[in-house]
């Protein structure tokens, strides 16, 4: 069943398989597929690179939910606690929040395994590092945007649902949610975009992403405007593809409003 | 006939009802707790390995970092703005090629990432080195700063131009007509009506421009500039220090927020004739 599975996927390779981009029409040039070119090595960047932002979206956007939950709390301190959290981390690069993270873990994990009588080195997969840092900056952005969707949502929809004797998880889930992703929805897209663009950042800590693999093909065959432009391109479809779909999750969102 | 014959006597105010220590409550104090432990051991760890020699050594160089780092932003942003006024104007023209090069140009340097322009013009254009020497700018793509201020002037240029676009098509038709009706030409009526309109419109998103491209700045580091992120990465690479990344991010963050603090004064300052 999983060879099937992994048979499925390679026939469906946009880049590399049967029908893919670079074996169509890179056969015979840098980008080729298999040994005679770079074209394997970039559709593996280019996995990556979706996976990292496929991997860090849910957990950026339940992260964020639960900032934005907190900031539009009537607890004080409650607020307080999340104003520093999205002050701090809306504030830093998200290059030095990456490497913030990445030593950060390495050096924390180390000293409570040292404390533990483990000494060795503690090598942190960057993959995670990357998901940690890049999850953190996207919630404390998402937070804002949901946020300001919370406050989109009008007081009455919260006593309608009282009114109805819906207790207020249920509330949460049948009234508030449903509005409050329609609302959300255009600022958590331009979010996805940033963030697609932000995972380039991972390959500095050694992540073979897209500008990692393309970079190393660049250094090796030394036709490194080649490789950066079909990185950028690359990035570039990923965004198109994207916004096209995001586009109609939207209109999917919006099925209510359009029929009035 | 009744009246009151004894005033009530004076009572103290009532008790402040009692703040029930509800599940926020717990959860807020037990996060601040968290910050506050965070805090205190950020401000041990700096104190516990507090080296003035290092501290003598990259201190100056901290410095010099922040320097190149606030020179190249306010450099890009100043020259992104020039090159924004062309491409807002094509972007708003009804001549569909002039219309349709300046949207291609704001989307491909609006969705692909800073690294990825950077590279392609550092690395990239560095491979053509004897065309460039031919034509004399060998001296500009050689410079890593050079470089990183192009791609930076670039990429902003095509985000500004998307605010200024946005910031002036949001002026009321009726500006426009106003204007026409007092016989003022165009330009003038651009200038001294519409303009200033708009910029009010545009101040929050410049800033936040202007912001972006302080964080995004910090990708010149990896091309060998040494600005503030370059001199982070010196020091971290000379001394395993990891208190290098926490001295970067306070300098960070205390830019990013006297940025965040004078727009907050600026905006109402600006817009005191709208109040009512």
């Amino acid at each position: 069943m999983s060879g099937f599975f992994s048979a499925l996927f390679s026939a469906l390779d946009p880049l590399c398989g049967p029908v893919g981009l670079f074996s169509l029409f890179g056969s015979g040039t840098l980008v080729a597929c298999g040994e005679a070119g770079w074209g394997d090595e970039i559709a593996f960047g280019v996995g990556i690179t979706i996976s990292l932002a496929l991997a860090t979206l849910p957990v950026g956007l339940f992260l964020g939910f639960l900032i934005a939950l907190a900031a539009q709390s009537e607890e004080k301190l409650l607020r307080l606690a999340t104003g520093i959290y999205t002050t701090i981390f809306r504030g830093l690069p998200e290059l030095l929040t990456l490497f913030i993270v990445y030593y950060g873990l390495q050096i924390l994990i180390q000293s409570v395994l040292a404390s533990l009588g483990y000494e060795g080195r503690v090598e942190i997969n960057a993959f995670l590092a990357g998901m940690v840092a890049l999850a953190v900056v996207f919630s404390s952005y998402s937070s804002e945007v949901l946020l300001s969707a919370f406050r989109a949502i009008p007081r009455g929809q919260y006593e309608a649902g009282d009114a109805l004797g819906l207790h207020r998880g249920r509330t949460m889930r049948l009234i508030v949610l449903p509005q409050l992703i329609r609302i959300a929805l255009p600022g958590l897209t331009n979010l996805w975009l940033i963030l697609l663009k932000d995972t380039s950042y991972v390959s500095v800590i050694g992540l073979a992403d897209i500008l990692r693999q393309t970079g190393i093909a660049a250094r090796v065959s030394k036709e490194a405007f080649f490789f950066y432009f079909i990185a950028s391109l690359l990035y570039l479809i990923i965004a198109m593809i994207s916004s096209f779909g995001l586009g109609f999750v939207e209109r999917w969102a919006k099925r209510a409003e359009t029929a009035r | 006939m009744t009246y009151v014959r004894e005033l009530i006597a004076p009572q103290p105010a009532p008790l402040a009802p009692a703040r029930p220590l509800t599940g926020a409550r717990i959860a807020g104090i037990a996060i601040l707790i968290l910050w506050a432990l965070l805090a205190a051991g950020l401000i041990a760890m700096v104190i516990g390995g507090w080296d003035q020699d290092k501290f003598l050594r990259y201190g100056p160089r901290y410095l010099n970092g922040l320097w190149t780092t606030l020179s190249l932003v306010s450099l890009a942003v100043v020259f992104g703005a020039l090159l924004s006024l062309p491409i807002a104007f094509a972007r708003m023209s009804q001549n569909r090629a002039l219309n349709g090069i300046a949207y291609a140009y704001v989307y491909v340097f609006r969705s692909t990432p800073l690294l990825a322009q950077l590279f392609l013009i550092y690395y990239g254009l560095g491979s053509f080195k004897p065309q460039l020497e031919s034509v004399g700018l060998w001296w500009f793509f050689r410079e890593a700063w050079y470089c990183g201020l192009l791609s930076f002037v670039l990429n902003t240029a095509a985000y500004q131009a998307e605010i200024l676009r946005g910031a002036i098509e949001s002026v009321p038709r009726g500006q426009h007509e106003g204007a026409a009706a007092l016989g003022l030409s165009k330009r003038i009526a651009f200038g001294k009506i519409i303009l200033p309109q708009a910029l009010i419109v545009a101040l929050r998103p410049y800033g936040n421009e202007l912001v972006l491209m302080i964080k995004g700045s910090a990708v010149v580091a990896i091309v060998t500039v040494y600005d503030l992120m370059g001199e982070t990465r010196y020091a971290f690479s000379r001394t395993f220090d990891y208190q290098a990344y926490l001295w970067a991010a306070i300098f960070y963050l205390a830019i990013v927020e006297t940025l965040r603090h004078v727009w907050a004064f600026l905006e109402p300052r600006l817009t005191r004739h709208l109040k009512r």
